[in-house]
């Protein structure tokens, strides 16, 4: 974003995977609102017992997800500073 | 059965024992041992107040009316909270840089430090917030009437009135204590988190005890009342997709937009790297806690009698079975979610009030220009921040009074939530978008709240306030105003009807105001700063040059912070600065650093003020802006200038190489030269000595002494010759020669020189095109001939091609006659080529070499004094070396 600085095209790999791995945090509050709205869509496919075990079954999914994820991450890497340009 | 005197104790003794943790907390934090106090665990459990006791005893309740409905609550914020890259970093990051000490200092700061802003936002936060404090007031009541029920004492509602008082007041002491202990310049709470942190762990093994006891001990297992789930009242699902949808934004949106949720996300964030752990932790903490609310209601449906509050089925149930101990820890829980929400919204909100409201109304009444007393201004805030926090908590008592305490208390839970989101497009807007700007926010706001208020909030009083007619009918008969069916937008839940509207018109408001207002310096400025807060942590200018004296500005700064502190800031900056003593320079640098130490006492809005009273209001302005664009224009300009001129040099230096090396490669050719000259010399010395002696020593006939001496005569020849080269060329170098004009065609020339050429002229085979020879030539034509005798001579001698061939071209280019000589030999090495016009030059394993290497270098200078020159032109299938006539002199022949 810094004017006179360049950014690089090409990443090494390790922080290529860092971008992707943001890009995956990014995602998971999407993929936790779809998983979320899909028992709306149901209709007289079970009752209240299911759809107890199905919410909390994607809570599970969603902690361990985002567990994985941030562990991972490396908070400030060293190309954080232009992170934003690309989306 | 446990007596009431017992509970009373028991709660009275774990207050006691918080006052100990937090005081003890306070104390580590003070000595500097606040290691673990900062730990990811700590942040992770001090989030936990999202979960009040509307959570503890009313999530029970509402599952038991409405079914799995009440988990949206939960899942907004797990949402939030695994997408925390997205904006909780962002909110995080913003609020350390800009020392943020509120959701309406976050406002007002992000809108050029604006006061108003910061006084709306207040007030909104206020008006929604305290129906929550009543909420828990109400609920702690009610479980001590529940006991006092179960003890035999029947409560009226005096004793209940009696009760919330005292609960009020003890939070309020509670509070005052550890809230306003110190005005920190970063208004942190290590005391409040602590004590929160311990009430969290304390409400989830509450929850956690009574649900497992529910499932186990009562209902017989998991797979049991899974099954009792199937057989209930709630077993249909048949939710309604609106409000399922709704309640997920809106707990979300609620989630980052709760003061008190903003207090402990982000003005008690002590590193940003908590966000990560929490960013998982948390989530599974309100899983945990959600986990047995079902089953508890079904259980409790099942075994309490018809007509049994829900709210309390966490208190009733261990009671009704007689677990006292249970029941006991469970109040607990209840006692520790609604106590811990209570202090860390009334700090959030004393804060915003104090610093939004009391002190910019005090600083307006124009007693700051009197006596400047040490911490004066620190006292008024202190006192300002205790008096709210006892105002808050008494509006919430009020509240509690006004409603009843009845069932219309339980709804508010939500009608809080969207009153609280009304901030929410205002915050991201500000945070994301450049273009916001503060009159779009004033105007987002106000919509918001007005709608929010008159579809929401009036008509939760129930008739009193709005009467059944209106809501019927509208107001005066405006049937497009009624507040449950705005425009005619009939037939909605009412709680998504006037969430809908509400922020849509306020985001609409919003989004129009801020594209048609048009921005102070200072909002473009903070609005850069927020939007681009990761891309540039530097603080930009925000005042320009100033008349402010430091001695000035720190009377100002112990007014707000205390002496001590003030100093301490000051003469850190001194240092900074490389000063002794506690006065650094007055740089516009140091007026922005020190305004962000006092906003992280009195927020931005007051910080600035006060700045600017001592400034005289030389704020940054739009040339100053200019200025600092220039600024920045110019230093990207140098950096430019750099660029090019490191290039220059990087050219200088290779220039600089490519003239050393040719340097030491002649100079290695000069000694071989000299060795060489010597050489040369000698040899016919040598032999006119020795042919000398000869005819000296010895008696010898005519002839043989004829012969002698033709050889003595031919040595002292090729003597004089090798000095007459030398002498030619020092006197062609030093430009003494005198040139002879004449007037000749080139054609006699070069047959001139072929025939000088003599006799190694014949050894090559010589071809011409003497119809573009005839060119008329007005130069010395000796010189001239003299130079292509030198390379016919040089192409004889040296090429060493099996049938030797020379080629002789006369081309004209561009109007000036060259003349090439090409043989069919080897050529002359690249490496080579640009030594072989030097003097001394001759390529070492040249064995045929006659001469001494003068030729070329004589024929360079000829050409130079001839006004014309002489190269070698490579890639020619032999040497060729392309002599240029003197432009001036060549005439064509007519």
């Amino acid at each position: 974003m810094t004017p006179g600085k360049e950014r690089a095209v090409f990443l090494a790999r390790a922080s290529y995977r860092q971008r992707r791995l943001r890009d995956a945090l990014r995602m998971l509050p999407v993929l936790g609102v779809i998983l979320w709205l899909l028992p709306l869509l149901w209709r007289g496919a079970g009752g209240t017992g299911i759809a107890v075990q199905y919410v909390f079954g994607v809570w599970v999914f969603l902690i361990v997800l985002a567990a994985l994820l941030s562990r991972r991450l490396v908070p400030d890497a060293p190309d954080d500073a232009g992170e934003d340009a690309d989306g | 059965m446990m007596s009431f005197n017992l509970l009373v104790f028991v709660a009275l003794g774990y207050v006691a024992f918080l006052f100990i943790v937090a005081f003890a907390a306070e104390r580590r934090a003070r000595l500097g041992q606040s290691g673990w106090l900062r730990s990811p665990l700590i942040y992770t459990l001090s989030l936990s107040i999202y979960c009040t006791a509307w959570t503890f005893y009313g999530a029970v309740g509402y599952a038991a009316r409405s079914g799995l409905e009440f988990v949206t609550i939960y899942l907004g914020p797990t949402l939030v909270m695994v997408g925390w890259w997205l904006i909780l970093r962002r909110l995080v990051r913003i609020g350390r840089t800009q020392r943020i000490t509120s959701i309406a200092d976050l406002i007002s700061s992000r809108f050029g430090k604006s006061t108003q802003l910061g006084m709306i936002a207040t007030l909104i936060a206020v008006v929604a917030g305290t129906p929550y404090i009543a909420l828990q007031l109400q609920s702690v009541t009610l479980s001590f009437a529940v006991f006092a029920e179960a003890g035999g004492e029947g409560w009226q509602t005096a004793d209940l009135n009696r009760a919330a008082v005292w609960v009020a007041v003890g939070l309020a002491i509670f509070t005052v204590l550890f809230g306003t202990r110190n005005l920190d310049a970063n208004e942190r709470h290590h005391g409040i988190v602590m004590a929160i942190a311990v009430e969290a762990v304390v409400k989830l093994v509450a929850l956690l005890a009574v649900g497992i006891f529910v499932v186990w001990g009562i209902g017989g297992g998991a797979a049991a009342v899974l099954e009792q789930i199937d057989q209930s009242p709630i077993a249909n699902w048949d939710q309604s997709g609106g409000r399922w949808a709704s309640l997920i934004f809106l707990s979300a949106a609620a989630f980052l937009c709760l003061p008190r949720m903003f207090q402990v996300l982000v003005v008690e964030n002590a590193d940003e790297a908590h966000l990560r752990t929490a960013s998982w932790a948390f989530p599974l903490y309100l899983l945990m806690m959600s986990l047995f609310v079902i089953p508890i209601a079904v259980v409790g449906l099942n075994i309490m009698p018809e007509g049994a509050n829900p709210d309390l089925f966490v208190l009733t149930v261990p009671l009704a079975t007689g677990q006292d101990g249970l029941a006991m820890l469970s109040f607990l829980g209840g006692f520790s979610s609604a106590t811990s929400m209570v202090i860390v919204a009334t700090i959030a909100l004393a804060t915003m009030v104090s610093n939004h409201i009391v002190v910019p109304l005090w600083l307006n009444t124009g007693r700051t220009t009197g006596a400047s007393i040490s911490g004066d201004v620190r006292r008024v805030i202190v006192t300002a921040r205790r008096l709210s926090i006892a105002g808050v908590l008494a509006l919430g008592y009020l509240y509690y009074r006004l409603s009843g305490g009845g069932t219309a208390l339980a709804a508010i839970g939500l009608v809080s939530f969207s009153g609280a989101v009304q901030v929410l497009p205002v915050m991201l807007g500000g945070i994301f978008w450049r273009g916001a700007t503060r009159v779009g926010a004033v105007m987002g706001l106000l919509t918001g709240f007005v709608v929010w208020t008159w579809t929401l909030f009036l008509p939760s009083f129930g008739s009193a306030v709005v009467s059944a007619e209106v809501m019927a009918m509208g107001p005066m008969g405006l049937s497009w105003l009624r507040p449950e069916a705005l425009f005619g937008v009939a037939g909605l839940d009412p709680l998504v009807h006037g969430l809908l509207w509400s922020m849509l018109l306020n985001t609409a408001a919003f989004f129009i105001g801020s594209v048609l207002s048009f921005p102070t310096p200072l909002e473009r400025l903070q609005g850069a700063q927020f939007v681009n807060v990761f891309a540039d942590t530097a603080g930009a200018q925000t005042w320009a040059s100033s008349g402010a004296g430091a001695e000035d500005l720190l009377i100002m700064a112990q007014r707000i912070l205390g002496g001590s502190e003030a100093q301490a800031i000051f003469q850190r900056h001194a240092k900074e600065q490389g000063k002794d003593g506690f006065l650094p320079d007055v740089t516009p640098d140091f007026i922005a650093r020190l305004e962000r130490e006092l906003a992280g006492s009195v927020g931005a809005a007051t910080a600035h003020a006060m700045i600017g009273q001592l400034t005289e209001g030389a704020s940054v302005s739009v040339e100053d802006l200019i200025a600092v664009a220039d600024e920045a224009a110019q230093i990207m300009e140098y950096s430019n200038q750099l660029e090019a001129k490191s290039a220059e040099q990087e050219r200088t230096a290779r220039a600089l190489r490519a003239a050393n090396d040719k340097l030491t490669a002649l100079s290695v050719q000069k000694d071989a030269f000299l060795s060489q000259i010597s050489h040369e010399l000698r040899t016919p010395m040598t032999s006119i000595r020795s042919f000398s002696e000869i005819m000296r020593d010895m008696d010898m006939d005519a002839a043989d002494k004829a012969r002698h001496a033709g050889i003595i005569h031919d040595e002292a020849v090729r003597l004089t010759r090798l000095l007459d080269d030398l002498l030619d060329l020092s006197v062609l170098e030093n430009g003494q020669v005198t040139l002879n004009s004449e007037r000749g065609v080139l054609s006699d020339l070069i047959t001139r020189a072929v025939d000088s050429a003599g006799a190694s002229s014949r050894k090559i085979a010589i071809s011409r095109k003497p119809a573009r020879e005839a060119v008329v030539l007005e130069t010395d034509l000796d010189r001239l001939v003299q130079v292509f005798i030198n390379l016919i001579a040089n192409a004889a001698k040296y090429c060493d091609a099996e049938t030797p061939e020379l080629k002789i071209i006369v081309r004209d280019i561009d109007g000036q006659t060259t003349v090439d000589f090409v043989d069919n030999g080897s050529g002359i090495l690249p490496g080579h080529q640009d030594m072989i016009f030097e003097k001394f030059a001759r390529l070492a394993d040249e064995k045929r070499a006659g001469g001494a290497g003068l030729g070329l270098a004589i024929c360079r200078e000829i050409m130079e004094r001839l006004g014309g020159s002489i190269a070698y032109v490579p890639g020619q299938g032999g040497a060729a070396f392309r002599v240029s006539l003197p432009k001036a002199r060549a005439i064509a022949a007519s």
